[in-house]
């Protein structure tokens, strides 16, 4: 399979703390990448960096074989292509559902008002929420609003979607709903590069696991490789941490 | 209370309320293009710009209207600017009203979260279509409640421009106390003009208030 996007030596420091030092991924074209590592070892400050969110010290990130550039002009092209969703449900508060939906659509994409919204209304459908098309997000509970961000980055086609735990912040019966939603972009061979604590979830979802730590990806594999035969001691304990046996 | 009284003076009061209203909203109005324009500097921290509305604001905070208005009324005309007492007081108030204004909307273009901006960025927003799109509207949100505040405090500022003779509301009080004496009428009559001036402006601004934060809060 091609590969979409490629991330050569990477590294990035925050007031020269080494936060991520010399990572390189590469990821094809409809692989699902989970990344998990304990906290503070630079999960989302990966993310971020490779939609220009933060600026990097070295290295480069490559999509579709191009550069991506790091001026202003160009970042804002890039992130049209790559899609996020955060941990923190950002929808706009000001905007109802469908306008969130399809406010980027019409101001980035220039499409038609009317196309946008027919798409957005399939979107809604599809995740179970075409009757909050008219609410606000202060209306929306955390699960409902994480799947509308889901939506949101998704009606803009992106090539790669990058979802940073986006159930962290969720009460544990609404974790599901928006991991579903996931499993079935997944299945149809989305590419997604995913940060979870959601270690089931993450068996399920991935393609291939990676787990960071210090900065440096330190242990990479297959979901059976990685949970059944961990084969470095830190990524023993840390899936240690994760069972009640 | 001699009501007789009321009558003969009402002309003169309702005169004076419409120059109060009139020379009040004009500086009002321009007190919030120089609020909007210098909360805009700051918030962009464009270079020299920002610092000197920093010194600006902080001089006009901190000095009492009526010094404002003495500058702008005997200082002008010294350096060879005639304008009418109207135009200083319109001057005056837009000055101390701009640097309040600025602060209340610079507070609301920062209160804006920053996961707002980041999630609008992430989409493939430019600069410029977040800030219309998505920190515009919060922020005049935000800055709702405190801007009207500054409309109501402008409003009873224009009080002392009695003190460069333009016949308000005060002035005229003070002025048919004096030749008269009928303190009670007189002062009944200030009080009863004041509320009518606010009073809707207070009303007003809580319908709004309430009308435009419905959709922001409560998240
Ligand atoms: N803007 C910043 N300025 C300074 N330090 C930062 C900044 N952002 C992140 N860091 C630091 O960089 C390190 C990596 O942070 P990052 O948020 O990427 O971790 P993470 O793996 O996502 O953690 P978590 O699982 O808690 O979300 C942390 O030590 C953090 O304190
Ligand atoms: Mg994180």
């Amino acid at each position: 399979m091609e590969e979409i996007l490629k991330i050569n030596n990477l590294s990035k420091k925050f007031n020269d703390i080494v936060v991520l030092d010399n990572l390189s991924l590469s990821v094809k074209k409809g692989e699902v990448v989970v990344i998990v590592g304990p906290s503070g070892c630079g999960k989302s400050t990966f993310l971020r960096c490779i939609n220009g969110l933060e600026d990097i010290d070295e290295g480069e990130v490559l999509l579709d074989g191009e550069k991506v550039s790091r001026n202003k002009k160009n970042l804002s092209k890039t992130r049209e292509r790559i899609g996020m969703v955060f941990q923190s449900y950002d929808l706009f508060p000001h905007k109802n559902i469908l306008q969130n939906i399809t406010l980027a659509p019409i101001k980035v994409k220039k499409r038609k008002k009317a196309d946008a919204e027919e798409e957005a209304l399939k979107l809604l459908d599809r995740v179970g929420l075409l009757s909050k098309k008219d609410s606000y997000p202060r209306q929306l509970s955390g699960g409902q609003k994480q799947r509308v961000a889901i939506i949101r980055a998704l009606i803009m086609h992106p090539e790669v979607l990058l979802l940073d735990e986006i159930t962290a912040a969720l009460d544990p019966e609404m974790v599901r709903e928006v991991l579903d939603v996931v499993l079935s972009l997944a299945k149809e061979g989305r590419t997604m590069l995913i940060v979870t604590h959601e270690m089931a979830f993450a068996r399920a979802v991935a393609d291939r696991l990676i787990f960071l730590e210090g900065g440096k990806i330190v242990e990479e594999g297959s979901p059976a490789e990685f949970f059944d035969n961990p084969k470095t001691e830190r990524l023993k304990s840390f899936l240690q941490t994760f069972s009640y046996e | 209370m001699n009501f007789e009284i009321i009558k003969e003076y009402m002309p003169l009061y309702i005169k004076a309320f419409m120059l109060t209203i009139r020379i009040g909203w004009m500086g009002i109005a321009l007190s919030f293009v120089i609020g909007v324009i210098s909360a805009f500097i700051m918030h962009f921290k464009i270079p020299i710009a920002s610092k000197a509305v920093k010194v600006y604001i902080e001089i006009f905070r901190n000095t009492p209207l009526l010094v404002q208005l003495f500058f702008v009324y005997f200082g002008l005309p010294k350096i060879g600017i005639r304008i009418s007492a109207e135009a200083c007081g319109v001057i005056g108030l837009g000055l101390l009203g701009g640097s309040y204004m600025a602060e209340s909307i610079r507070s609301g273009l920062g209160a804006v979260k920053v996961s707002q901006t980041e999630g609008a960025l992430a989409l493939g927003m430019t600069k410029g279509q977040l800030f219309r799109s998505v920190i515009l509207p919060q922020a005049f949100t935000l800055s709702v409640p405190a801007v009207i505040a500054n409309v109501i405090f402008l409003l009873k500022e224009t009080s002392v421009f009695s003190a460069i003779s333009l016949m308000d509301l005060m002035f005229t009080a003070k002025d048919l106390i004096g030749l008269y004496y009928n303190t009670t009428e007189c002062l009944f009559m200030l009080v009863f003009f004041y509320i009518i001036m606010l009073l809707p402006v207070s009303v007003i601004g809580s319908i709004i208030e309430k009308k435009t934060g419905f959709k922001m809060f409560g998240e």
